[in-house]
């Protein structure tokens, strides 16, 4: 054979993320072992030490959120990957990472649930708890990948989107991507494209942690690197100082909120196909996607107008796209892996301006284009 | 004070929030005092705290430092230490951090003997919230989640920390405050993973409780119930009853983990050449 590319490479998608995690620049890794995501530490418990990272298996997934925050504030990109238990273990100190602004990539290869469910199926389960699982208001970005290229190309995305927006990232895939084994193009080592977090500059008189300019993103100093500064989970001031007056409270919350909200043209990727002229729209994510895309081409070949929008950024949802798609559509079609939870984001994003039909299948299986086909050819 | 302690404060952050007659104070007196005589470098140092009255300490102090979250600043200290082993890394927790929440931390950072040094406060009671009986609350006493009086048995927070493998465990009081500042000194010029536990009086939410008094009493109860190392050996059991051992408890010799992480990097890149 003289026409493989030279950088593609058969790969498991907890392979790919791995990969895409150390071509990111993650040079740390603090995890607890659970199926289906331990291949990710695994791989990286015996790669990090060649580039002069760190891994460590912590005690469990607290301590593991806990000693990402504190090597990313010590200036290493770093990551945890976990599954449906430990992802809930997890939430605690993901909201500190939220409101201490401390970049971070958190996997979380969801599996069927609750509880312990059944570890090796899976799921989809796990979207409004990416959304919403640590308390309080809080901002999060989550990707869900289809592919083992997109869990290796959306890793590196994760970290970029962490450095840029000083916030946790959430890698929102599944069982099915992260076992599947597909072909993956790499890129070659200059051609990544790789995002640091943006520093103070050096010599400041005084240095205020959460003091941000109009992108709502203050500059990071790392610790011992120049600037003393306190960072804390308590609501505080531009000087990281504990605080309980409302206003100061509010307006931190708001500029957390405001720097992901004020950048979705930036974050919010997605995908369509065929839906130009589309009358009957499926939105579907992850694994589902593709036998949604699938089920659109067989139902073209049976002449039915149907299209294909598949979100990449699942948080923050693309609530304008989808709005716009619901004034042509027909009808919408949410086929997902669990009880509908994204289809009542759909709902919300259409307004009653076209019907909104949920697919559902939550026992640890995936759902087929046949399946889906049904549902579109019964509208 | 003596030397120039009152550098490591954040003045700009006190007064600070802790109620009258309470020893916090005396152990952060004590842990400037040791980081004055050690001449700590504040910009190569980190202090890290939980949640808890006490763990209000680290934002008094003036370096880079962290208020984590209740019972996990053990984890967060070990993935800053991990990433950055040349930085010094003190840690501070409250007794209900430390031994309840933060339980599996504790024994975890001493199995690792990994190089931070952590300072204790045992007040005998979870003082932020209210007076709620800790793990270190002794048996028959007073919280407002025991009315009737405790009916668990108390940890012996250090005697933990070394079955666990700390390779340095000291305890004073903070009528003590010489040996204080000596076994946190001790504790931070170790290699290794040590534990300090600063007996401390909480007059408004434990001592009120159990009768002990204001906080000058609850002083004078220390002085009375902390007893030498070398004095306790002559002592028999009896004359031990209601008392605890101060001063150096444990010193060992052990592999640090950072260093043998560090010598795992060497020996990866070796044999990854190698391939
Ligand atoms: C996960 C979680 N659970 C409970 C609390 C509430 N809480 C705050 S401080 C504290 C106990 C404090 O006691 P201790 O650790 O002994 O420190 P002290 O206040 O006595 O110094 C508790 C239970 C919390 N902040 N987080």
């Amino acid at each position: 054979m003289t026409d493989v590319i030279p950088l593609a490479r058969l790969m498991q998608g907890n392979e790919a993320i791995a990969e895409g995690a150390l071509d990111a620049g993650a040079r740390f890794f603090a995890g607890y072992p659970i199926t289906p995501s331990t291949e990710i530490a695994e791989i990286l418990a015996k790669k990090l030490p060649i580039v002069g990272g760190k891994f460590i298996q912590m005690e469990d997934e607290m301590a593991s959120m806990a000693a990402v925050i504190g090597a990313s504030l010590a200036g290493l990109k770093a990551l945890t990957a976990t599954s449906g238990p430990g992802f809930s273990l997890k939430q605690e100190n993901l909201g500190f990472a939220a409101i201490a602004e401390v970049p971070c990539v958190v996997v979380n290869v969801q599996r069927c649930g609750p509880s312990t469910g059944i570890p090796t199926a899976t799921a989809q389960g796990d979207v409004m708890q990416a959304r919403w699982g640590t308390h309080g208001d809080h901002p999060v970005i989550a990707l869900c990948p289809s592919s083992v290229q997109e869990s290796y190309s959306l890793t590196i995305r994760a970290f970029n989107l962490s450095e840029k927006y000083r916030t946790p990232v959430i890698l929102l895939t599944e069982e099915i991507v992260s076992h599947l084994r597909e072909r993956v193009n790499l890129p070659q080592p200059g051609e990544i494209p790789v995002i640091n977090r943006k520093k103070p500059p050096a010599g400041l008189k005084k240095y205020y942690p959460y003091r941000a300019g109009e992108d709502g993103v203050p500059p990071m100093a790392n610790f011992c690197e120049g600037y003393r500064y306190h960072v804390t989970g308590l609501v505080h001031n531009e000087n990281g100082v504990p605080t309980t007056n409302p206003e100061l409270a509010q307006q931190l919350l708001n500029r957390l909120n405001n720097k992901i909200m004020d950048h979705l043209d930036d974050i919010v990727t997605y995908d369509s196909h065929l839906t130009e002229d589309a009358e009957i729209i499926v939105i579907a994510y992850g694994a589902v996607a593709r036998s949604a895309k699938r089920a659109v081409r067989d139902a073209r070949s049976e002449g039915i107008k149907a299209g294909l929008f598949r979100p990449v950024t699942i948080w923050p949802f693309p609530y304008r796209e989808v709005a716009a798609l619901s004034q042509q559509a027909r009808a919408i079609i949410v086929p997902e892996m669990n009880m509908g939870q994204i289809k009542g984001e759909v709902e919300c994003a259409a307004r009653n301006s076209t019907k909104v039909v949920g697919l559902n299948r939550f026992g640890g299986e995936i759902i087929t284009p046949g399946e889906i086909l049904g549902v579109i050819k019964s509208i | 004070m003596q030397g120039n302690a009152e550098r490591y404060l954040n003045k700009e952050r006190l007064p600070h929030i802790w109620c009258p007659g309470c020893g916090n104070g005396i152990v952060l007196g004590a842990l400037i005092r040791a980081f004055d005589k050690m001449g700590v470098d504040q910009d190569k140092t980190v202090v890290i705290s939980g949640i808890g009255c006490s763990s209000r300490a680290s934002g008094y102090l003036d370096f880079n430092s962290m208020h984590t979250t209740h019972g996990r600043a053990l984890a967060f200290a070990t993935g800053i230490k991990l990433a950055r082993p040349e930085i010094n890394v003190f840690v501070l927790m409250g007794d209900g951090d430390a031994s309840a929440i933060g339980g599996n931390h504790l024994i975890h950072a001493a199995r690792r003997n990994i190089d931070i040094t952590t300072v204790i406060f045992n007040n005998s009671i979870y003082g932020m919230t209210g007076g709620q009986y800790s793990p270190l609350t002794p048996r028959d006493c007073r919280a407002t989640t025991a009315p009737y009086g405790t009916v668990e048995r108390p940890f012996d927070l250090a005697g933990l920390a070394q079955a666990a493998g700390a390779t340095y465990v000291g305890r004073a009081t903070t009528y003590h405050t010489g040996l204080l500042t000596r076994l946190i000194i001790s504790g931070a010029c170790h290699k290794g993973f040590s534990v300090i536990e600063a007996v401390t009086a909480c007059p408004v939410s434990f001592g009120r409780r159990n009768e002990m008094g204001s906080g000058h009493e609850m002083l004078m109860w220390q002085k009375e119930h902390g007893v030498p190392v070398e004095k306790a050996k002559h002592l028999t059991p009896e004359e031990m009853k209601d008392k605890f051992i101060i001063g150096e408890l444990h010193k060992s010799v052990a592999p640090e983990y950072t260093e043998i992480y560090g010598q795992l990097i060497k020996k990866a890149q070796c044999s990854y050449k190698g391939e």
